[in-house]
């Protein structure tokens, strides 16, 4: 299948009072036609930066340089106005924390709406007409009511469907989705999984579900990036990395993660610290918490090589993953 | 919201009717009065005069003579400017001091939103900080200071504008007292405006109005200045109370007619009457304009009217 | 005036702060000033302000001219150093400087008078509400909300008409009107204190509310006084000039910088010295005392910044 995003050498940094510090580094991925992408990683190792960088969000201090090909223009270093194009019709984005993404002075339909006025020229009862569509089609009941609905009268759950509302509403060929179950209930959680996976499954929209918890992507994400310290770490297809991880975070992630960890006997989280972006370790930034360390992981950072036909990992051990050998 | 107006309404009226009790009683039992003057008025002029004002009789029934004449719009007499009713003297100053101040109320709340909205777009760039400077000349150097420097600049040495007094209808008399008024005023909005269109154009909101491709210019109209205006309006309040103050000055400064001459002789000369009738009147148009602001506030912030 | 110099902003801030970070009210106080002392413009201007006030109190002994001594040969003169007048003479042959210190002088005593008044009420008033909670603290606490709705200069004029003739008396009755913010900070500071364990061991030890108010709540409230203090002094010397510049305040032949401003201000045009000398002090005054306050905003609120 066609890539509909194609990211080569995605760099993003952050200018400091004297210093600067690098969220992401050297970050190369394809987006499939349709596919599900995971990023996972603990928080901090630059899975929200990198992909605000794309959709051209990062703050007043950050830069991103590298290329972000959607379809044939790059994303990277365009012009805000020009951006505004493509971003809401075909990359969208769905933030983290819903209660406060959405406008609090401004009824639900009219942040809805908005975006088919910009983006498809719609009259504003059309996109009026539209939006109600949509809210019933994430499963909002009563959605003439909550459309006419200030954010603050809708709970968190509601809040975080009308966001996936307003990101599909124009189709988008991608969805950019940012840890959209973190701050929701557990029982609402997978409903909400559920909805992303139906939808742009409708829509032939390919996601990007970025997430800290391993236990969202298992039957969700075809495929899987796992970043550390603002670098991807290892990649391949979903069932490979669970069943048969290759770097030692991954696997460390997958015995901290309760839902997959159930299969083995116990629950670990990783020993130490995430690093901070400022100062990352020489050599390989995992080295100091990895059980599996040698003299050159202290010394050279590995590089993101190959490992078999679909997948990539970036260590130099090259002997078998024991799980024994961490505890 | 029209439930919550009506309240904001019944919940003013104790104010008002307790400010008048107060200032009447503080007033009528300070030591002194206005026919205390230089000689002692011969004890049968003095009773007469007594006698005309009320004053002869018990406090209580004064102050309920005093309250009736209130609620039909009747302030009494003034005591010093003899042949004056208080309502007289307040109809003759009051539409040009409103008429001033709603001047400077509107140019300085729009001057100074534009200027604060353009600062925040244009953070730690050049017409930041010009405003910065402005804002902190216009908040610091006193208005009574201000208001001769700028007389003596404009109309003593440049002689483009009036020094001072009032032809109806001349707009070239109101350019330095609207100026003036609406410095500080128009500074304070502008730093309030700065501030928060700082805050709210890095909120999570304005990232999802941008993630939207809206553009610039619909995200700062539509998204970006009703909440940025919200602490603003919960100055406009306070704001008042400044501009009643700074009109005080800047009429007396530029020779103007309104009702800050006579308030001002009238605390001079110990005038109760006026002092008093000016001071309910001032009392109940601030009230009145926070109400009208605290409405506009519920209109801004939804969360607010449910409250 | 009320809002020159952000006070109620800074300060209402600060009592927030104490109400809600209950057990830490100290410490609070503090770290603000810590991070005061690293702000520099802050620290220029605390200097600045010690300078002029050092001046004004011990600057007269070394003058050749008292506030009060006709210059006969020198009326109306710009500044002339051979003669002493640094900063010229006004129209009755005084020399401009030595008004200018005995000016400050007197605003700034005002200005300590109104101060101190409105402290101690506003300890007393606070402390009242905060340490009794409940209804008293509701009613009490509604009251300030309201005087606070109410334009301050309309009080202050009342008090012009009953106490016309004393400047002090004014001041002292200034200050039974800026008592407000000074009240909501002690509440927020009593609120937290009263939950800590040696205000119980003295109930428990038989102490009365005004037993434990003035012995453990009032000690407490150092840091909190001196901020306050340090923002209402510039707000009563603004209202002290205004009113001095209306005829309403301090009045011949005492003197204050709002006077020296109404009666150079006229006569500005030919004698631009007698408007030069007080304006420049007020003016200097002012900057330093704003830069200070802003210094303690961002101490007392630093996510403000
Ligand atoms: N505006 C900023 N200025 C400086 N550093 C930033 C900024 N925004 C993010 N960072 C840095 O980027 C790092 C990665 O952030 P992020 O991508 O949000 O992590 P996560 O993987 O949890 O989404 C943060 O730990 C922080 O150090
Ligand atoms: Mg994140």
């Amino acid at each position: 299948m066609a890539n509909v995003l194609v990211v080569d050498n995605l760099d993003v940094t952050f200018a400091l009072h004297q210093s600067e510090v690098k969220a992401v580094s050297d970050l190369d991925f394809t987006l499939a036609e349709g596919e599900t992408l995971a990023v996972v990683g603990e928080s901090g190792s630059g899975k929200s930066q990198a992909f605000l960088s794309i959709m051209g969000l990062l703050a007043r201090n950050g830069k991103a340089s590298g290329r972000a090909m959607l379809g044939d223009v790059n994303l990277i270093g365009m012009a805000p106005d020009k951006l505004d194009n493509y971003r809401g019709k075909d990359i969208a984005m769905i933030f983290q924390d819903p209660m406060t993404s959405l406008n609090p002075t401004l009824r639900v339909k009219t942040q809805l709406a908005e975006v088919l006025v910009r983006h498809q020229g719609f009259t504003a009862e059309k996109a009026h007409r539209a939006v109600i569509e949509m809210l019933e089609r994430v499963g909002i009941p009563e959605p003439v009511k909550r459309a006419n609905a200030y954010p603050h009268e809708l709970s968190g759950g509601m809040r975080q469907r009308v966001m996936i509302a307003m990101a599909l509403l124009c189709k988008p060929r991608v969805l950019i989705a940012d840890e959209p179950t973190t701050a929701l209930d557990v029982t609402v959680q997978a409903q909400m999984l559920d909805l992303f996976k139906n939808l742009t499954n409708d829509f032939g929209t390919a996601l990007v579900l970025i997430t800290h918890d391993l236990g969202v992507v298992a039957g969700v994400a075809d495929r899987m990036m796992v970043m550390y310290g603002g670098r991807c770490i290892e990649k391949g297809p979903t069932d490979t990395l669970f069943y048969d991880p290759r770097h030692p975070y991954t696997l460390g992630l997958l015995h901290s993660t309760p839902h997959v960890a159930k299969r083995a006997k116990r629950l670990d989280p990783i020993q130490g610290l995430p690093p901070s972006l400022e100062h990352l370790p020489r050599g390989c930034a995992f080295h100091p918490r990895c059980a599996f360390r040698f003299e050159r992981c202290f010394e050279e950072r590995p590089p993101l090589l190959p490992v078999e036909d679909v997948r990539e990992k970036a260590c130099w051990y090259q002997g078998e993953l024991k799980y024994e050998a961490v505890a | 919201m029209f439930g919550y107006a009506l309240r904001r309404v019944l919940t003013a009226i104790p104010i008002v009717l307790i400010t008048i009790t107060v200032c009447f009683f503080i007033l009528r039992l300070a030591p002194g009065g206005p026919f205390d003057g230089e000689r002692a008025l011969p004890p049968d002029v003095m009773k007469n005069l007594r006698a005309h004002y009320n004053l002869d009789q018990p406090l209580i029934s004064q102050y309920f003579i005093y309250l009736g004449g209130v609620f039909r719009g009747d302030f009494g007499p003034s005591m010093v400017m003899e042949d004056f009713s208080v309502s007289r003297l307040i109809s003759i100053g009051l539409p040009f001091t409103l008429m001033l101040g709603f001047s400077a109320f509107v140019v300085g709340t729009v001057a100074g939103m534009i200027a604060g909205a353009v600062a925040a777009v244009q953070q730690n760039k050049w017409p930041d900080y010009l405003l910065v400077a402005i804002v902190l000349i216009g908040i610091i150097i006193p208005n009574f200071l201000m208001a001769n420097l700028v007389q003596l600049f404009f109309g003593v040495y440049l002689r483009w504008l009036p020094v001072g007094g009032y032809q109806p209808g001349s707009i070239a008399h109101l350019v330095l007292p609207v100026l003036i008024l609406s410095l500080p005023h128009g500074g304070r909005v502008a730093r309030l405006v700065r501030g928060s269109m700082i805050e709210v154009l890095g909120t999570n909101y304005v990232r999802t109005a941008r993630s939207k491709g809206l553009g610039t210019r619909l995200i700062l109209a539509r998204h970006a200045l009703k909440p940025a205006l919200l602490p603003v309006v919960s100055y406009l309040g306070p704001g008042l109370s400044y501009l009643l103050t700074g009109s005080l000055v800047v009429e007396q400064v530029f020779a103007l007619p309104g009702i800050g001459k006579y308030f001002i002789s009238a605390a001079l000369n110990r005038d109760y009457g006026l002092v008093l009738g000016t001071t309910i009147l001032y009392v109940f148009i601030i009230l009145a304009l926070n109400l009208i602001v605290d409405v506009l506030y519920a209109w801004l912030d939804p969360k607010v009217r449910y409250r | 005036m009320a809002g020159i110099t952000g006070k109620d902003a800074a300060l209402t801030a600060y009592a927030n702060a104490l109400a809600t970070e209950a057990p830490k009210g100290r410490s609070l106080t503090q770290d603000a000033l810590r991070r005061l002392f690293n702000n520099k413009a802050a620290l220029v201007s605390i200097f600045v302000l010690t300078a002029i006030v050092l001046f004004a109190l011990v600057g007269p002994y070394f003058l050749p001219w008292a506030y009060d001594k006709i210059d006969w040969a020198g009326i109306r003169k710009p500044p002339d150093w051979a003669k002493g007048h640094y900063f010229g003479t006004d129209q009755n042959g005084r020399d401009m400087l030595a008004r200018t210190l005995q000016g400050t002088q007197m605003s700034l005593l005002v200005a300590g008078v109104a101060t101190f008044v409105s402290v101690v009420i506003g300890i007393l008033y606070g402390a009242i509400a905060g340490y009794f909670g409940g209804k008293i603290d509701a009613v009490m606490m509604r009251f300030v909300d309201i005087m606070y709705a109410l334009p301050y200069i309309l009080f202050v004029i009342i008090l012009v008409v009953i106490f016309g003739r004393s400047p002090v008396l004014l001041f002292v009755g200034i200050g039974c009107l800026e008592w407000l913010t000074m009240a909501r900070i002690v509440r927020g500071q009593t609120l937290s204190i009263k939950q800590r364990e040696f205000i119980e061991a003295a109930k428990a030890g038989g102490a009365g509310p005004f037993t434990i108010i003035f012995r453990h709540i009032v000690p407490n409230l150092t840091g909190p006084v001196v901020i306050y203090a340090t923002l209402t002094i510039p707000e009563i010397i603004i209202t002290e000039s205004f009113l001095s510049y209306l005829g309403l305040g301090v009045q011949e032949p005492q003197t204050s910088l709002g006077t020296l401003i109404s009666f150079g201000a006229p006569v500005a045009e030919a004698l631009p010295w007698m408007l030069f000398t007080p304006a420049a002090i007020l003016v200097t005054m002012l900057l330093c005392l704003s830069y200070l306050g802003d210094g303690l905003r961002d101490a007392l609120d630093p996510k403000d910044r």
